[in-house]
């Protein structure tokens, strides 16, 4: 190599090697993010697979519709050309009748006579006996032999009512989930009162979610707080004790509490031995035995983020207040206090949520009357057969959930718990 | 001085306190301290001599095992601490994350029920007095450290007590911001005359800010003095070797003459000193500040007068450290102006030394081997 050549190979690169250094640089930098990304992928699939697909799946059941669109899509097309005023044109009946002969015999039918009596009680019978009637003579008037077989086929409602449920999304089983439905005209009108139960259920289920979260806060802050103040070989053995209930499955700890809180069971026993009442107390399948069986269930879930966050705030701060002038109680209050709230919301929102989608305890513990919305769900998945129903209050769970989440975090969220997060 | 009989009071006084936490052990084992008002007094001593016991027992978080400590006269064994009217600056601060700079120096006034414009305006004075009146809205975690020592500091002041602790307040500054907080403080203390007790076990903290200083060891204090008489004068050989540095030599002492005395070292050179509180016969440490020793030429007018081998130069930049062979001491260190060395001496030379008796000091006799 000569001198000018070598000269020449010295100053070429640095034009080159500006973007190549660039390159390389970001080169290296997806290969670091393809690791991170292959790290959590296996989590990310499971997840998908597992929880969001399935999930959602089930979420837009409650707004699927297809019984009558899937099954007269020629009679909602020729319906399509009707103005919804007087008679629809002939082509309506012959397409109608056509459909639902091929449907007869099928589950298909019983879905839409099920689907289209929804719309108005009687049309059921009206699609079956109709059915039964088919198939027509040949040559016959389609639309006048249909009005011989029911006069309710001449009637425009009958055809505005099979047009309405064409569609192959309905908010039906939404509005159904809170007590409202869809009139005639297309207004959302209220439930009648006999019918209206599942407003009051998710009040219920807010209520009682609410009282748990409250107890739970109640008897969980002096644990936790005790727990925080004391060396570390007594805390860990509180620890234990506080965790020991998760060693059991939770069905075992509620029949546990079936025979504790039976008339003859050992709570009854003890208080009638004591002579604090007469005759044994009802404490089961009652609201009673629902709050204590949950409220032991769920005390771990309060007591954990309390007791991580109290672990964090120095007793220096107390300290300080006192030093200041302010008496220790109303210290404990202003200082310490305050530095809690991040734990008090992470517990109180993981109890809560846990509590709303409560089912077994509230099932095998309380009456009627203190079951939650959960139990609707299993009822109309395992009992009715009604995915719609199911997944429409599932939905309405879920968003009224996430609601609360997206309260928590904007009073006691992340950027809130910054301010308040100890050193 | 009889008019000032009034303020001569003692503003706290300890009186034959002792403080044991687990019932065997003596923390704080006999404690006789007067704190005059107006002084700021440094308690300095080695890890876990009990100085932050001590404090605590004044603050209140730790009461005495026996004793008493008064305050404005007063007995306060059995006050409660939030009725103790005690300024506290906490080692790291203790500012409430939760509140606002300016919250945290309300906090105090509010306790005390304060009219709100009071509340207010005291908080931005004392927020003004450590000159950050403009971070009244922060949150402690947006300052720096230095600045959240000044809040603490301001925060320890404005219910205007008439005495302020500070346990090691400094600790988690670094070297430069500390000297400056020092600084600060202690003007501080001297424009609103209160009453500092402070605590530290950085010798150089010590000498810098207090009025007093004394030098705790094994629950006792050793010596309560001045920075310059603890350093020029020390009580005994802990606070002779605790504060500054310090050669020592091994001899016995064979006459005691007035404040002077002699003592034979063990390698035979007889030497001058004064006298601690040691008698004829009594085997002793004498010791010496390494630059009160002189070298060659200027040690010639001294009286004691050794030779010794030159062992290692370690340079200071201004000053020159020199480790010698004396005595059988292989670490006898000399310090000296780098202007007053002779630069051609080299390891291995001989050199005489000179020190003047007004500087060696028989303190204390050996305890029996
Ligand atoms: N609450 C306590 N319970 C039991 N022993 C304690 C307690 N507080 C301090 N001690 C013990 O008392 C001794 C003195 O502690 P103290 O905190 O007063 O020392 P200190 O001089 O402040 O030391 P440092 O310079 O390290 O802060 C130590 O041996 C310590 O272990
Ligand atoms: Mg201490």
């Amino acid at each position: 190599m000569t001198a000018a050549s070598n000269t020449a190979d010295a100053l070429a690169p640095p034009a080159a090697s500006v973007p190549s250094l660039k390159k390389r640089l970001r080169r290296a930098e997806m290969r670091k993010k393809l690791l991170y990304g292959a790290l959590i992928l296996p989590l990310a699939v499971f997840l998908l697979v597992a929880f969001v697909w399935p999930i959602a799946s089930l979420l837009t059941r409650s707004i699927d519709n297809p019984e009558v669109h899937d099954n007269l899509p020629h009679t909602l097309r020729e319906l399509k050309a009707w103005d919804g005023e007087g008679m629809p044109p002939a082509a309506v009946f012959t397409a109608f009748a056509a459909e639902l002969e091929s449907a007869k015999g099928s589950p298909a039918i019983a879905e839409i006579a099920k689907r289209l009596n929804r719309e108005e009680t009687g049309y059921r019978s009206l699609i079956m006996k109709t059915a039964r009637k088919l198939p027509l003579p040949a040559d016959t008037d389609v639309p006048s032999a249909l009005t011989e077989i029911d006069a309710r086929w001449g009637e425009a409602e009958t055809w505005r009512a099979i047009r309405r449920s064409g569609g192959a999304t309905t908010p039906f089983y939404l509005l159904a989930a809170i007590d409202r439905s869809i009139d005639t005209h297309g207004n959302i009108v209220t439930a009648p009162p006999e019918e209206a139960v599942y407003v009051n259920v998710l009040m219920r289920t807010f209520w009682m979610s609410l009282i748990v979260t409250g107890l739970c806060l109640v008897l969980g802050f002096p644990v936790a707080y005790l727990m925080a103040k004391l060396a570390t070989k007594q805390s860990n053995m509180l620890m234990f004790f506080v965790l020991l209930p998760f060693w059991t499955s939770v069905l075992v700890r509620v029949a546990a509490w079936i025979i504790l809180l039976q008339n003859e069971g050992l709570i009854n026993k003890v208080l009638m031995a004591i002579g604090l009442t007469d005759g044994p107390l009802q404490l089961l399948f009652n609201r009673v035995g629902v709050y204590v069986a949950m409220v032991h269930i769920l005390l771990p879930f309060m007591v954990l983020p309390l007791y991580s966050v109290m672990k964090g705030i120095s007793p220096v701060y107390v300290r300080a207040a006192v030093s200041l002038g302010c008496p220790p109680f109303k210290s404990f209050w202003k200082v310490y206090f305050p530095q809690t709230l991040p734990g008090i919301g992470a517990g109180a929102l993981l109890v809560f949520i846990m509590c709303m989608g409560y089912y077994i305890t509230p099932a095998l513990l309380g009456s009627p009357q203190e079951q939650m919305v959960s139990y609707f769900i299993a009822f109309y998945t395992n009992q009715t057969i009604n995915w719609g129903m199911a997944a429409a209050l599932s939905a309405v769970l879920l968003g009224a959930t996430l609601v609360l989440y997206m309260v928590y975090a904007r009073y006691l969220g992340p950027t809130r718990v910054k301010l308040v997060k100890p050193r | 001085m009889t008019n000032q009989t009034a303020s001569a009071a003692p503003h706290v006084s300890f009186r034959n306190v002792q403080k044991s936490y687990d019932g065997e052990t003596l923390i704080v084992r006999d404690l006789n301290l007067d704190i005059r008002r107006g002084e700021f007094l440094t308690l300095l001593g080695p890890s876990g001599s009990g100085k932050t016991t001590c404090l605590m027992m004044l603050a209140g978080f730790e009461t005495p095992t026996s004793g008493e400590i008064r305050l404005e006269g007063e007995i306060i064994n059995n006050q409660p601490p939030h009725k103790r009217n005690i300024g506290m600056v906490f080692q790291n601060y203790a500012l409430f994350p939760h509140m606002s700079v300016l919250d945290n120096l309300r906090f105090p006034l509010k306790v005390r029920k304060l009219p709100a414009a009071e509340v207010d305006a005291k908080a931005r004075r004392a927020l003004d007095m450590v000159q950050l009146g403009s971070f009244g809205s922060r949150y402690p975690q947006q300052l720096s450290g230095g600045q959240q020592q000044r809040i603490a500091l301001a925060r320890a002041l404005v219910f205007e007590p008439q005495l302020v602790l500070m346990d090691e307040p400094l600790g988690a500054l670094d070297k430069n911001l500390r000297e400056q907080m020092q600084l600060e403080i202690k003007h501080i203390q001297q424009t609103l005359g209160v009453t500092v007790v402070f605590v530290t076990h950085d010798q150089s903290e010590a000498l810098t800010m207090s009025d007093r200083i004394a030098v705790f060891d094994k629950g006792i204090i050793q010596q309560i003095d001045s920075a310059e008489r603890l350093y020029e004068e020390p009580a005994n050989a802990f606070v002779a070797n605790f504060i500054g540095e310090n050669n020592a030599l091994v001899g016995r002492v064979e006459r005691i003459e007035g404040e002077h005395c002699d003592v034979r070292l063990d390698c035979g050179t007889l030497i001058r000193a004064r006298t601690g509180s040691v008698a004829a016969g009594d085997r002793t440490l004498v010791s010496v500040r390494p630059e009160r020793v002189v070298l060659d030429d200027s040690a010639k007018g001294c009286a004691n007068f050794l030779d010794a081998v030159v062992k290692e130069f370690i340079y200071l930049g201004d000053q020159v450290r020199i480790r010698v062979d004396l005595c059988g001491n292989h670490d006898f260190t000399i310090k000296t102006p780098i202007s007053h060395l002779d630069h051609s001496l080299r390891s291995g030379d001989q050199i005489r030394i000179g020190m003047d008796a007004a500087h060696m000091r028989a303190l204390e006799p050996l305890p029996a081997a």
